[in-house]
């Protein structure tokens, strides 16, 4: 009796697992089917779902109208070039307040933490203006910059919580074997950090990737990424559904397959801190 | 050489002070033993030794040489830490040989003396394993290859046989021993486990919150404490310590006796006394007894003793073996 409960239990929870996994991922499978329609069949009403003339049409006009390739690379070399030097700073910083705090370490961390909760546009203005004058605007290095003082907070953040899970007599073990402080972080921290380094750098570059409220204001052409791509195809119009779609499909596919395959290591890193 | 000194050295963390005026000489070549109950103060010392802490006030000198702000990878000395803390993603041969790539000498040399450790230590089949594929025993190896490779003036050890088990520990601690002669290099050694202290040491230095009680060989210890914290501490089981009359007529306020130098009868002695237990290890008999207006006292028989619980005995302590302590707890010469 109880392993018949537990059977007919299992396939419910099955069930509702997938149902409400389905409802996560519908938005993503939606678009993604949308950019095979034509743009009559995208705003059809009952909405077609599989039964439909699939065509390459809209990807083709989307390639044809604007370089995606060039907003791609944009958004490739913003996203891993901000978090990259961004780790270069937030490494020996996450050290410092794992290792050797001093009485405001503390104080500063919630205070980092605390710039992440002002609102973007409060600051838009002056950055703006500070950018316009600086000639920063739609350059790489300028909008590289924003994008790694927005996630400067979270690197040091989980990288120190990592760091705090080293046991500290082995960092003691190569200073007595005669590491130098530069040593010490090169040949023994790093290495055992690696996953934590690892889904640090996976979650910053997915949340540089998608970051839309500065690119869209500081960026026009030369340093544009994917997010304003997709942002060109809404006009005063209305929205071309179809071709708002593949655009959707191209900016959002390269980060999808990049999760997809570092699923286990982004699950590991986020989960890693929280289980003693 | 390696020989080490600690002048008036103090340690305190805030307005908690740990370490409180400790005067220590250790000799070159010599096996010296810090041993104390769990938060006396002796692994700090060591680690103030070492140089992962800095001394709050004081001095440290290495072969003479004030070392007391020199960092730990400029002191010369070796630590084998209780945890081991092997580098848990290099293997053997890059865990051994990580101190001597630190000093930058060349890769041929480098292979020539891990080669000789792994041999010292019976870690030559193992070298490219991983830590997490050693035994405890086996890691415990390595990380004492690792500080021999770097011929270090003195090895500091700190619990280093506190996660082995007993057996193991016994052949470690015969290993270690074996590993000074062939070495004759000092050598520090925290320990709580006083067994380890009195079978290893040249020299015992007793702590006590902070403090140092007494220094001296362990025969020197065993036989005449300076106080009741060293005559409790040394020695197991621990010494029988008596006041009131028994004390009194001989001119102390406490006298102690160890389980080993009292004699007991069945018709005639000091004490009556009631059995309470008898432990029988074979070898010996560790008879707990209460005697009346004196207190439970612990006694060691050799070999096998037909002792039962509820029996009545006569104990007398051995008048040359007795040790007396005045009001403050020092020994009365």
């Amino acid at each position: 009796m109880a392993l018949r409960q537990s059977i007919g239990r299992r396939v419910r929870v099955t069930i509702l697992a997938w149902v409400v996994a389905f409802l996560i991922f519908f938005p993503i499978l939606w678009t993604f089917l949308t950019s095979f329609k034509s743009e009559l069949d995208a705003i059809a009403m009952p909405p077609k779902f599989l039964f439909f003339n699939w065509t390459l049409e809209n990807y083709f006009e989307v390639q044809a109208r604007s370089n995606y390739l060039r907003f791609a690379s944009n958004s490739i070399i913003l996203s891993v070039g901000a978090n990259v030097v961004g780790l270069l700073i937030a490494v020996p910083a996450a050290w410092s307040m794992a290792f050797a705090p001093g009485k405001r370490t503390k104080d500063l961390l919630m205070w980092m933490l605390s710039t992440k909760m002002m609102p973007a546009v409060g600051v838009l203005v002056p950055i703006y203006l500070l950018f316009r004058d600086l000639h920063l605007l739609d350059s790489l290095i300028g909008i590289g910059l924003v994008l790694l003082l927005l996630n400067l907070p979270l690197l040091i953040w989980m990288l120190y919580t990592y760091f705090k899970e080293i046991p500290v007599d082995i960092l003691e073990a190569a200073r007595m074997d005669g590491a130098s402080l530069l040593n010490e972080i090169l040949y023994v921290l790093t290495p055992m950090a690696v996953p934590g380094i690892a889904s640090t750098m996976l979650l910053a570059i997915i949340l540089s990737w998608n970051e839309a409220f500065w690119t869209l204001n500081l960026t026009t052409s030369n340093a544009a990424p994917l997010t304003a791509f997709i942002a060109s195809y809404s006009a005063p119009e209305g929205f071309f559904w179809a071709k708002l779609s593949a655009a959707s499909t191209l900016a959002i596919a390269p980060i999808l397959i990049l999760g997809w395959f570092s699923q286990k290591q982004l699950v590991r890193g986020l989960t890693f801190g929280a289980v003693k | 050489m390696g020989s080490i000194q600690l002048k008036s050295v103090e340690k305190a963390f805030g307005a908690v002070k740990v370490i409180n005026g400790v005067d220590l000489n250790v000799e070159n070549g010599e096996f010296a033993v810090f041993v104390g109950p769990s938060g006396c103060g002796k692994s700090t010392l060591l680690r103030l030794v070492a140089g992962l802490e800095d001394v709050t006030a004081g001095q440290v000198l290495i072969d003479g040489r004030d070392m007391t702000n020199v960092g730990p990878a400029q002191r010369g000395l070796a630590m084998v830490f209780q945890s081991y803390a092997l580098y848990p993603h290099m293997s053997v041969r890059g865990n051994i040989a990580f101190a001597l790539k630190m000093a930058g000498q060349k890769a041929d040399v480098i292979d020539q003396k891990v080669r000789k450790a792994a041999a010292t230590l019976n870690l030559t089949d193992y070298l490219d394993r991983k830590p997490r594929q050693l035994s405890g025993g086996q890691r415990q190896r390595v990380a004492i290859g690792r500080a021999i490779v770097r011929e270090p003036k003195a090895f500091l050890f700190d619990e280093p046989l506190s996660n082995l088990d007993a057996a193991l520990r016994v052949q470690m601690r015969v290993e270690i021993g074996e590993l000074h002669n062939a070495l004759a290099t000092t050598m520090i050694y925290v320990t709580h486990d006083q067994v380890e202290a009195m079978t290893m040491a040249d020299k015992i230095v007793v702590l006590d919150r902070g403090s140092v009680a007494q220094v001296g060989s362990p025969l020197e210890l065993y036989n005449r404490p300076n106080g009741l914290f060293v005559a409790g501490f040394i020695g197991s089981p621990t010494m029988n310590l008596i006041k009131g009359a028994s004390a009194a007529k001989r001119g102390a306020m406490t006298i102690g006796i160890r389980p080993e130098h009292t004699d007991i009868s069945t018709s005639a002695g000091e004490w009556p006394a009631k059995v309470r237990l008898a432990e029988h290890l074979g070898s010996d008999t560790f008879v707990h007894a209460e005697a009346g207006g004196i207190g439970p006292l612990t006694l060691r028989l050799e070999g096998e003793a037909a002792l039962k619980p509820g029996q009545d005995i006569f104990v007398t302590p051995r008048e040359a073996h007795l040790h007396r302590f005045d009001k403050d707890g020092r020994r009365i010469a």
